[in-house]
């Protein structure tokens, strides 16, 4: 049973075994409208809890995205480059950002679940 | 800005908020950023048939005096174009200039074509800069020539390929108009001042409306099943594709015209005779060449490079990036930025500096994106 987390700057975490998924929620490719590019780390890196891990440009602005854990990239979704608006039409899905191998897994408890992100967004209308 | 202020709107923020549009506080106002389709349909739309923009914010004014050449000579007295031999029914681009040449904000300037309104100049001016620009302007006006600003009316623009044909059936006359001409006419028999211009570099018209007949307007225009209602993020796309500055970007109190590129503004008269702020550098400037000048920037890759970005030749900066994102005709990276004259061919190779990364950028001809204004053909050409 894998389960979503989420992070209030909008970044979410999918937990498959010791490596979490990492992207940015659909409400986040909402908010930021049309994405034309995405930068993502180089593989081996070790990204920090809310240290930098990717960028992510609309046609308007870059916004930065933050780890939401701490751990090493093992994998970054290379179909981005070509086809970044796959964040748009599956942030959640096809428009993941990068994995994760996990160096502190009690972080995610930390992180929101589900629904304490639906209510967390309601404050934010 | 203050933005403790409560954000003005526009007559159509209703029509905005009814399409379903993100608005964002903008020059003070509500503007709608974008619809529901998003920035990257609505410039597409635009490039292909026709977009609908809400430009209300911007600043309309009126200079008159009891004639033509008193009121051109007083405006010639601010701003660096030839306002003397304008014809009547026709638009001018300019600037107003500081005294040391800068650029205090850049401007539409029409000389109406009726002759019972002999003496009169409209101008437009950016939404961001109209209450200094108008303070400005009243300040240097001599007696008998008096500044009118005009809050009754809104502005609309309409621009695309297929903008002409949605005019010819509401507003015959408009539709036979040349570029940067301009009349007075009916809209469905609501009193239009339309013009043959706009910010997109497409064919297209900008529409001066009373407040309270611009929703109708509004509604007319959107019917036609070749309009779409534009944001002004794709605004903002559309001018930089055209090559076209964006006040407090690419240019402003520190740029001189002739460092904008924007010689082509200043007619030979103007430049020959001086006569307006800053023509000692200007004139200099135009016999010397400038220290640094506008140019447009390819970047290799898929990466924007934003306003603020270093540019850079063989390690060494150069120059800035004044506004970049992403150009979806081109699906590539543009940009503008200033540099040596030195390093302005089109085809120099440059490097941009994105987040501590040099990104190979070649300097490129602009506009980006071949303009279709609706020029009529030169005779004798």
């Amino acid at each position: 049973m894998t389960s979503v987390r989420y992070t209030k700057d909008h970044e979410y975490v999918r937990v498959e075994g010791d490596v979490a998924v990492v992207g940015i929620s659909d409400y986040a490719q909402q908010q930021l409208g049309d994405v034309v590019f995405v930068e993502l780390p180089e593989i081996g890196k070790i990204v920090t809890k809310g240290g930098e891990a990717a960028v992510v440009e609309s046609v308007k602005a870059a916004s930065e995205v933050y780890a939401p854990l701490s751990g090493e990239v093992v994998e970054v979704n290379s179909e981005l480059e070509g086809a970044p608006g796959l964040v748009n039409e599956a942030a959640e899905g096809k428009g993941w950002f990068m994995k994760l191998k996990l160096s502190n897994p009690a972080e995610l408890d930390e992180l929101l679940n589900e629904h304490a992100y639906k209510d967390f967004l309601d404050t934010l209308a | 800005m203050d933005h403790s202020e409560p954000l003005l709107e526009t007559p159509l923020f209703s029509a905005h908020r009814a399409l379903g549009a993100r608005m964002v506080p903008f020059a003070g106002y509500q503007m709608p950023v974008q619809y529901p389709d998003g920035i990257l349909a609505e410039h597409g739309w635009t490039r292909t048939h026709a977009g609908l923009f809400d430009v209300s914010h911007m600043g309309q004014a009126l200079l008159r005096g009891p004639d033509h050449a008193t009121t051109a000579r007083a405006l010639e007295a601010l701003a660096p174009a030839d306002f003397l031999n304008l014809a009547p029914g026709k638009q001018r681009y300019s600037q107003l200039l500081t005294d040391d040449g800068g650029i205090i904000d850049d401007f539409m300037v029409t000389r109406p074509l009726a002759p019972e309104a002999d003496g009169t100049l409209i101008l437009v001016v950016n939404a961001a800069c109209k209450a200094g620009d108008f303070a400005h302007i009243a300040a240097h006006l001599p007696d008998g020539i008096t500044l009118i600003e005009r809050p009754e009316r809104a502005l609309l623009a309409l621009q695309g390929p297929e903008a002409a044909t949605v005019m010819a059936r509401h507003c015959p006359q408009a539709a036979a108009l040349d570029f940067m001409a301009a009349i007075p006419a009916t809209f469905d028999g609501i009193p239009v001042e339309v013009s043959r211009s706009g910010y997109t570099g497409e064919d297209g018209f900008e529409i001066s409306v009373e407040n309270d007949s611009a929703p109708l307007l509004w509604a007319a225009l959107l019917a036609e099943p070749e309009v779409k209602a534009i944001g002004l993020g794709a605004r903002d796309s559309l001018r930089l594709e055209a090559g076209l500055c964006l006040y407090g970007h690419d240019i402003d109190l520190a740029t001189s015209p002739i460092e904008a590129a924007l010689m082509w503004s200043i007619q030979k008269r103007r430049r020959i005779e001086g006569g307006f702020p800053g023509a000692e550098r200007i004139q200099h400037e135009l016999a010397q060449g400038p220290a640094r000048v506008r140019v447009g920037l390819r970047l290799e890759g898929r990466a924007p490079a934003r306003e603020g970005a270093e540019i850079a030749s063989g390690g060494a900066v150069v120059g800035l990036v004044t506004s970049g994102g992403f150009a979806p005709t081109l699906a590539a990276p543009i940009a503008m930025g200033y540099v040596p004259p030195a390093l302005s061919a089109p085809g120099t190779r440059l490097d941009v500096l994105v987040r501590g990364k040099a990104l190979a950028a070649t300097v490129a001809s602009l506009p980006f994106v071949p303009t279709r204004y609706a020029r009529k053909p030169k005779a004798g050409g």
